[in-house]
């Protein structure tokens, strides 16, 4: 089985977010970049498909030279092979079309990205990728099973779960619940020194138009001061709530 | 040239997040000076959403689309969008939603933007107004594609009624094997629960509540509300609550009218995932915890005190406003 997990490069989620040029450019400045968690979730899992079922994976980046720290620690935590498209990622189509291109020649059985990358939050990648690949495609997936060219599938879903059966190939939209937290895996050192010498094949982008633009960011208002209330008073909590704020 | 609203139901019923698609798809028809037309699934009666901006309704009835199923659901409102003529698509953010859209999207060679908050700035250029870094920031997104999906948020833009009705045609879109694929086997779901994705009001507790077996207060309080429970990372992650409670950044999003949060210290991960809810309630007996900064109302305590003083008012109150 051949396995691809898309790999989105994304500011730590401590990070505190700030623009730069009239609010048009996220600043970088004193940001850690990271593999997006919900990405970690999928290699992970990808991971024990390669430990319990003999599975080859790479991991992809659509990106510049400053996205190789974040694959080369994809390679640490155990990847084969890693494969950077060489250009910026400018938006979830732009990048599904880089990642399609690359994933056709590769002939992947399993492909997973994270549901959403935790910066811009699009939730395009994985279901664009999947629809132009015509592959199968389960979203917010927190279960998955392969076994032989059939995989069954859990998918959370507002209040519940389901689950599906789908024929590979298949692209999988992953969440935490693929793997647990605590089966995250921190690269060792021998990890570390071993993905200095894996492959990290630089690729050069298709040419694509991308679809959307951020034309600027904005940041939230600043919050008013929290109104305390006494902790023996708590009539005045739920007058509070009832007249001013009008929630209950 | 009618903009299209994907109208979610479950049993029949539309969802709230449902109609506020058709409102928000209404204020898109206005400022292109076209229509609205809904798309519904097994929906028997759809008069209600005259009342919510829908001029026109396609209700598909098909058993085969009993269960949700994405690459299905998204084939046949390509085929309404076709039929239409629609420049621009409107869903919701529900878990559903999320997953046809970019299929959607692909098969319209539409561009489109989630999470949206506002209606368009503009409608040429077409631009709206999103959540990026989980809620820690907006972005103004330019759709450049002649046809565009738009993922309108929970409770962003809210329930707008109007004077109107709407008419209704049976709609038969041509679906192929390949668009079942994907097969559900059993959905497992909680009938008599309120889900934190439909809640107004959300309760949620963290590691100050020491441990699992202290949830009753929480349930308890939930109840007297109407409320969903929900939990922080940490409480997920020592296994004392189920994972489908964990709201935050890698958890759930949270966008309901009122948070109360019991407990929770408030890492900028958590604050992150619940910001879209319009009311934040803290209780935590650490006045220095991050969440007073985040919140609109606290209380500083002893949540074993508090929670169950609360509940009991908020009964006596809830007795009173019947």
């Amino acid at each position: 089985m051949k396995i691809l997990v898309c790999i989105s490069h994304v500011p730590d989620t401590t990070s505190k977010i700030n623009f730069t040029d009239n609010n048009t450019q996220f600043d970088t400045n004193g940001v850690q970049f990271v593999i997006n968690p919900n990405d970690e979730f999928g290699l992970t899992r990808a991971m024990w498909f390669k430990e319990k079922q003999g599975a080859i994976v790479d991991v992809i980046n659509v990106g510049g030279a400053e996205t190789e720290p974040t694959l080369r620690k994809a390679l640490a935590i155990g990847a084969d092979n890693a494969i950077r498209v060489n250009t910026p990622a400018t938006d979830g189509f732009q990048v599904a079309k880089q990642l399609a291109n690359v994933a056709k020649e590769g002939e992947y059985d399993l492909i997973i990205a994270g549901r959403e990358s935790i910066d811009y939050n699009g939730g395009m990648v994985p279901g664009m990728l999947a629809a132009l690949l015509k592959a199968n495609f389960v979203n917010t997936c927190i279960g998955l099973e392969i076994e032989g060219t059939e995989a069954k599938a859990v998918r959370e879903i507002d209040g519940g779960k389901e689950s599906v059966t789908a024929k590979l190939p298949l692209v999988i939209g992953g969440q935490k619940g693929l793997v647990e937290e605590s089966d995250l895996r921190i690269p060792n050192m021998r990890g570390i020194m071993m993905a200095r010498k894996k492959p990290l094949n630089v690729v050069e982008p298709v040419d694509v138009t991308a679809q959307t633009e951020v034309e600027k960011f904005e940041k939230p208002a600043p919050k008013g001061a929290v109104k305390l209330v006494e902790s023996d008073n708590l009539d005045e909590l739920i007058e509070l709530l009832h007249n001013e704020a009008k929630v209950i | 040239m009618s903009v299209l609203a994907y109208i979610e139901s479950e049993e029949g019923k539309f969802k709230k997040a449902s109609l506020e698609v058709a409102s928000y798809a209404k204020e898109v028809a206005q400022m292109l000076g076209t229509t609205v037309t809904g798309v519904t699934f097994n929906a028997e009666d759809v008069s209600e959403l005259g009342t919510y901006g829908v001029d026109k309704v396609l209700k598909i009835n098909n058993s085969k689309l009993k269960d949700f199923n994405a690459e299905a659901y998204a084939d046949a409102l390509k085929q309404a969008a076709d039929k239409e003529d629609s420049k621009v698509v409107v869903v919701s953010q529900s878990a559903d939603s999320k997953y046809l859209a970019p299929l959607l999207a692909v098969h319209l060679n539409a561009g489109y933007a989630s999470n949206v908050v506002s209606i368009p700035e503009s409608a040429s250029p077409f631009v709206v107004k999103r959540t990026a870094f989980t809620n820690k920031a907006f972005n103004f997104t330019k759709i450049s594609t002649d046809i565009k999906v738009v993922g309108v948020s929970k409770n962003a833009f809210g329930l707008k009624e109007v004077e109107g009705a709407a008419t209704a045609e049976d709609f038969s879109p041509n679906l192929s094997e390949e668009d079942f694929s994907v097969n559900v086997t059993n959905v497992d779901k909680a009938k008599d629960k309120v889900t934190i994705a439909d809640a107004e009001i959300v309760v949620s507790g963290g590691r100050g509540l020491k441990g699992p077996e202290n949830w009753g207060m929480i349930e308890d309080l939930a109840e007297t509300l109407g409320a969903a429970t929900a939990c922080s990372k940490p409480v997920s992650d020592m296994g004392w609550r189920p994972h489908s409670e964990h709201v935050g950044q890698t958890g759930k999003p949270v966008a309901s009218n009122l948070y109360i949060a019991i407990g929770i210290s408030g890492a900028i991960q958590h604050l992150a995932g619940i910001n879209s809810s319009k009311v934040k309630v803290v209780i935590n007996n650490d006045p220095e915890a991050p969440f007073f900064k985040a919140a609109d109302y606290g209380v500083v305590g002893d949540a074993f005190e508090i929670v169950p003083k609360l509940n009991e008012k908020l009964k006596e109150f809830k007795a009173k406003n019947a």
